[in-house]
C-alpha cells in the first residue's frame, strides 16, 4: 500500500533521513522506534507532503505521490497527527474534529474549475438542504467518533481545545484523523506525555482500529506497545534504518541497543564488565 | 553620461541611508523575531531632534550626531522596556501590534509638537560639488558615505569581538538554548534596541540633510524602506542588509532616472512583493532549513467570545434603526454615519485579520478601490449610484483578493508588510494613472447617494442607507461564520500547517476572505465617495487602516458585534469628550497598545 524508497532528506550537512526504505501492505501496523532526534518525525513529514525529500520516492496504493501538497495526499486518504499535538486552540472540539471531515465535504464543495471556490461561497451563505443535511451528518459522525474515547471527550465537545488537558489534546487529534476516514494513518507518538491508564486506553483504542483494518504507521517510545500492536518494527537512528523485522527479533539486535544507550556507552559497559 | 553615474551615486547613497535603518530591524529581527515597526518613528524622531539640535541650538555637525544618537537611543531604550519586554510571553500577534501601536504614538507626538508642515534640515557641511569622473560628488554624501561605513565596521567589532556582541550572536541563533547558558536575553534586547534606535535615528537626519527638508510623513516611508531593505537581504541577516539597501537605492535612483520622481516608492515596493514572492527568505537566504514546529494556538490570545442573546442585539439594531425618528442632532446622526462606514471597513477587517488571521495594515486601499470604482461608473458611464456601490464592493473584492494574493504564502509579520505594502502601491497608481484616475485632481462632483431614482439626501436618509447596509453585511457575515468557512478560515489561522495536512488550501480560503472581506469594505468606500462628493489618493490612507485595526481589537479579533460595537465607540468617545482631532490619533495608537497590553482579546472576546 505504502512504499519508500531510498527516501532521503537533508538539512545542510546533516542527513535527518538517509535512504529509507520502507512497506507498508494494506491492515498492517508498522512502528518506527528510535532515539530522539533519529529523523523519525522528518520521515513522517516527507511521507505527509509537510517537507519534500531530496532524493527517492514514496509510492501509495501503486501511485507515485512524491512531493505531493499535503492538501493533496489529505484528499488521498493519508491522514497524521503531530509530535507536538496540534490542535486548533480556539476552536471547540467540535469543530477541530469537523476540521479532519473536510475533505469529504461534497455538498458545499462542487468541484467545478475556477468558480468552484466562489460556489463553495455562496452555498456556504445560502445553505441549500443538501449541504444542511451533509453538516447534520458529519456532526453525527463527529459525535461517533467522540464516543469511542468513552467520556474522555463527548462533555467537552464545545469547548475551547486550548482549555483541554494534553492528554485531551492528543486524542482530539486522533479523532480528527479518523474524521477524515483515512486509508493511511501516521501517529506520530500519540502516548507522549499520558500516564499508564491513559497509555493503556490509547493501546487499546491503537488495536481496535488495527482491527479494523485501518494501515497504520505508528512512532512510538513505549516499547511494551509497539511490541505488542505492530506487524513489524523499524528501528532508526541518525536518519539511517539499522534494523528491521518482528519486534522481539529487533529488541534484541545489538546495534538497537547500542543506538538506545548512546554510542560508545555499551563499549564502555563491557570494558568495565571485562574489568 | 555622467548623469548614470550621477544616479550611481545618487543610488548608493540613498542606499546606505535606508542601510542604517535596515541593519536595525535586522539586528532585532534577530534577536526577537520581530519586525520593528516603529523603526521609521525612530528615524523620525532623529531627524526632528537634528533639527532642534541644528537651527535651535546651533551644534557643530559632531555633537549633532552624538546628540541625535544618544536621544534616538533613549527612545529605542523606552519602547523595549515599556512597550515589548511585557509583552515577552504573551501571543505573537501582541509585539506586532504593539510597534504598530508605538509608531503611531510616537508619529503623533512629533507631529503635535512640531506640526506637521514641512521643515527645512540645513546640512552643516559646505554646499561645494566635487567632480569625480563623469559625475559630481558633495561633503555630505561623503558623510552619509563615511557614518554607513564607519557604523558597519562598529557594530561589526561589536559583534565579533564584544562580550555583549557575542551574546547578541548567541541569542539570535537560539534564544532558549542561550537564556539556558545564562545570557542576559533583557540586556541583550537593550543593546539590540538601543543600537538599532541609535542607527536608524542618525539616518533620519542625515536624510533630513540631504534633502533639506524634514515632515511628518518620513516615519512611515523610513519603515517600509527599511523593511524592504532588510526583506531583500534576508530577515535578520545584518550584512544581507546592507547589500539590500544599496540594491534597493540603485534600484529606486534608476527607475527615477527611467519614469520620474513620483514613481520612486512604486520601485520600492513592487521589489517587496517581488522578493517576498519569489524568494520570502530573501535573496541570501541559506539552502533550506529545518521547518520549526510552532506550538499551536500561539498567534492569538486564548479567549471565550462572549455571548450575547439574539433578542438583546435585535433590540440594540431597532434602537439604531428608530433613533431618526426622535429629536436627535444632524451631529449625533453624522457621527453614527461615520461609525457605520467604519463598521462595514472593521467587519471586512476582522474577517481577515482575525478570522483567517491576516493581519492587513493596508486595507483603506480596499476603500479606496471601491470608492473610486463607484465614483467613476456613476460619473463616466452613468451607472445608478445603488449599482454603482454594488460595482465598486465587487471590484474590490476582486481586485484586492488579487493585489493581495501574493501574500498567501507569507505568515505574521510578512502578510502585514505586504498588505502595506500593498496598500501603498494602489495609492501610488491612483496619484499616477492619471488616464482613468484623475491623479493628483481627484475626482470631484460625484453624485449623491441614490436608490431606485430618488436621492437620499436628508440625514436621516443617508442615516438609515448605512445602518441597513451594514446590518446585511453584518448579518452575512455572522451566516459566514457559522458555516464551514468560518471553521476552516479560524483552524488556518490557528495552525495553517495542522490545516494544509486536512486537506484545507490555504490559497482558496484565504481568497474567499479577502473576497468576502474586501466586498464588504468596497461597499464602504463606494458610500464614502457618494457622501463626500470629493475623493483623491489621500482620502484613504493608512491611518484609516490603523484605526480600522484598533477597532478590531477592540471588540474582539473576528467578532462582528464587536466590530460593530468598536466602530461605535472610537468614533462616537472623542466626539463625546470633543477631543481635537489631532489628538484623536495619539488615542488610537494608546487605546491599541493598552489593549495589546491589558485586554488583547478585546471588549467581546475572540470568535
Amino acid at each position: 500500500m505504502l512504499s519508500l524508497r531510498g527516501l532521503t532528506r537533508r538539512f545542510g550537512g546533516l542527513t535527518a533521513v538517509d535512504a529509507i526504505d520502507l512497506d507498508l501492505a494494506k491492515g498492517e501496523l508498522i512502528s518506527i522506534i528510535g532515539p530522539n532526534g533519529a529523523g523519525k518525525t522528518t520521515l513522517f513529514n516527507l511521507v505527509t507532503g509537510l517537507d519534500r525529500p531530496d532524493a527517492g520516492t514514496v509510492h501509495f496504493e501503486g501511485q507515485e505521490i512524491t512531493g505531493l501538497s499535503p492538501e493533496r495526499l489529505a484528499a488521498e486518504g493519508i491522514a497524521r497527527t503531530f509530535q507536538l499535538g496540534r490542535v486548533f486552540g480556539n476552536l471547540s472540539v467540535m469543530d477541530n474534529v469537523l476540521i479532519g471531515a473536510h475533505t469529504r465535504l461534497r455538498a458545499v464543495k462542487p468541484a467545478v474549475p475556477v468558480i468552484g471556490p466562489l460556489l463553495e461561497l455562496g452555498l456556504a451563505l445560502l445553505r441549500p438542504a443538501s449541504v444542511r443535511a451533509e453538516e447534520e451528518r458529519l456532526r453525527e459522525d463527529v459525535k461517533a467518533i467522540l464516543a469511542r474515547f468513552g467520556e474522555r471527550l463527548l462533555p467537552r465537545i464545545d469547548q475551547p481545545a486550548y482549555s483541554l488537558s494534553y492528554a485531551n489534546r492528543r486524542r482530539v487529534e486522533i479523532a480528527r484523523a479518523l474524521a477524515l476516514k483515512p486509508r493511511l494513518l501516521l501517529l506520530d507518538e500519540p502516548t507522549a506525555g499520558m500516564n499508564p491508564t491513559e497509555t493503556a486506553e490509547m493501546q487499546g483504542l491503537v488495536a481496535e482500529l488495527k482491527a479494523e483494518g485501518l494501515t497504520i504507521l505508528l512512532i512510538e517510545h513505549k516499547l511494551e506497545m509497539v511490541m505488542r500492536l505492530s506487524d513489524g518494527v523499524i528501528v532508526m537512528d541518525e536518519g539511517k534504518k539499522i534494523a528491521e523485522g518482528p519486534g522481539e527479533q529487533v529488541r534484541n539486535d545489538p546495534k538497537v541497543i547500542e543506538a538506545y544507550l548512546g554510542h560508545g556507552l555499551s563499549e564502555t559497559a563491557e570494558q568495565e564488565s571485562a574489568a | 553620461m555622467s548623469s548614470w553615474l550621477d544616479y550611481t551615486i545618487n543610488g548608493l547613497i540613498v542606499g546606505n541611508v535606508y542601510a542604517l535603518v535596515a541593519v536595525g530591524l535586522a539586528l532585532i529581527f534577530g534577536v526577537s523575531r520581530l519586525i520593528n515597526f516603529a523603526q521609521g518613528s525612530i528615524y523620525l524622531v532623529g531627524a526632528y531632534v537634528g533639527w532642534v539640535a541644528v537651527v535651535q541650538l546651533h551644534t557643530p555637525l559632531p555633537l549633532t550626531i552624538i546628540v541625535v544618537a544618544a536621544s534616538a537611543a533613549l527612545v529605542g531604550l523606552i519602547i523595549e522596556r515599556f512597550g515589548l519586554r511585557p509583552l515577552q510571553n504573551s501571543v505573537r500577534i501582541a509585539p506586532l501590534l504593539a510597534t504598530i501601536g508605538i509608531s503611531f504614538v510616537l508619529d503623533q507626538l512629533v507631529m503635535l509638537t512640531f506640526s506637521p508642515n514641512p521643515r527645512a534640515l540645513p546640512s552643516q557641511l559646505p554646499d561645494v560639488r566635487f567632480q569625480v569622473g563623469g559625475g559630481t560628488i558633495g561633503p555630505l554624501d561623503l558623510l552619509i558615505a563615511g557614518v554607513g561605513i564607519t557604523s558597519a565596521l562598529l557594530l561589526f567589532v561589536f559583534l565579533r569581538y564584544s562580550k555583549l556582541g557575542w551574546a547578541v550572536r548567541a541569542a539570535s541563533q537560539d534564544r532558549d538554548a542561550a537564556m539556558q547558558m545564562g545570557v542576559d536575553v533583557n540586556r541583550v534586547n537593550q543593546a539590540v534596541f538601543g543600537i538599532a534606535a541609535a542607527l536608524g535615528g542618525v539616518s533620519g537626519m542625515l536624510v533630513g540633510m540631504y534633502y533639506n527638508q524634514i515632515d511628518t510623513a518620513m516615519s512611515l516611508q523610513a519603515t517600509l524602506k527599511g523593511v524592504v531593505a532588510e526583506v531583500v537581504g534576508g530577515a535578520g541577516n545584518v550584512p544581507g542588509a546592507v547589500v539590500g539597501s544599496l540594491l534597493l537605492g540603485l534600484v529606486e535612483s534608476y527607475g527615477v532616472a527611467v519614469f520620474g520622481t513620483s514613481y520612486r516608492n512604486l520601485f520600492a515596493f513592487l521589489l517587496l512583493v517581488v522578493v517576498l514572492v519569489l524568494r520570502p527568505n530573501g535573496l541570501f537566504a541559506s539552502a533550506r532549513q529545518a521547518p520549526p514546529e510552532p506550538l499551536t494556538g500561539t498567534f492569538i490570545a486564548p479567549s471565550r467570545p462572549m455571548r450575547i442573546p439574539r433578542w438583546a442585539l435585535a433590540v440594540a439594531a431597532a434602537i439604531f434603526a428608530i433613533l431618526p425618528l426622535f429629536p436627535v442632532s444632524f451631529y449625533v446622526l453624522q457621527t453614527l454615519i461615520n461609525a457605520w462606514l467604519l463598521g462595514m471597513l472593521a467587519l471586512s477587517l476582522t474577517l481577515v485579520a482575525g478570522t483567517i488571521g491576516q493581519v492587513s495594515l493596508g486595507h483603506a486601499a480596499l476603500l479606496a478601490i471601491g470608492a473610486y470604482t463607484s465614483a467613476l461608473l456613476s460619473l463616466t458611464f452613468s451607472v445608478p449610484v445603488g449599482l454603482a456601490i454594488i460595482g465598486g464592493g465587487l471590484m474590490s473584492a476582486a481586485l484586492g483578493t488579487t493585489l493581495i494574493s501574493p501574500s498567501f504564502r507569507l505568515r505574521g509579520h510578512y502578510v502585514s508588510i505586504a498588505t502595506l505594502a500593498i496598500g501603498e502601491i494602489v495609492s501610488l497608481v491612483i496619484l499616477n494613472w492619471e488616464g482613468v484616475t484623475r491623479g493628483p485632481i481627484g475626482i470631484s462632483g460625484i453624485p449623491p447617494l441614490s436608490l431606485f431614482g430618488y436621492d437620499l439626501i436628508s440625514p436621516n436618509s443617508i442615516y438609515w442607507f448605512s445602518f441597513a447596509v451594514m446590518v446585511v453585511l453584518a448579518l452575512l457575515q455572522g451566516r459566514l461564520l457559522t458555516s464551514h468557512l468560518g471553521r476552516s478560515f479560524r483552524a488556518i489561522r490557528d495552525d495553517d500547517i495542522a490545516a494544509r495536512a486536512y486537506g484545507l488550501s490555504l490559497n482558496r480560503y484565504k481568497s474567499l476572505a479577502f473576497i468576502f472581506g474586501g466586498f464588504a469594505a468596497g461597499i464602504s468606500g463606494g458610500i464614502a465617495a457618494h457622501l463626500y462628493s470629493y475623493i483623491n489618493h489621500e482620502t484613504f490612507n493608512t491611518q484609516q487602516s490603523i484605526l480600522a485595526l484598533t477597532v478590531v481589537i477592540l471588540g474582539g479579533l473576528g467578532n462582528v458585534v464587536g466590530a460593530i460595537l468598536g466602530s461605535v465607540a472610537l468614533v462616537g468617545l472623542p466626539e463625546l469628550f470633543r477631543i481635537a482631532a489631532e489628538y484623536r490619533i495619539l488615542i488610537y495608537g494608546i487605546v491599541l497598545l493598552l489593549l495589546v497590553r491589558f485586554r488583547p482579546q478585546g471588549l467581546l472576546g475572540t470568535i
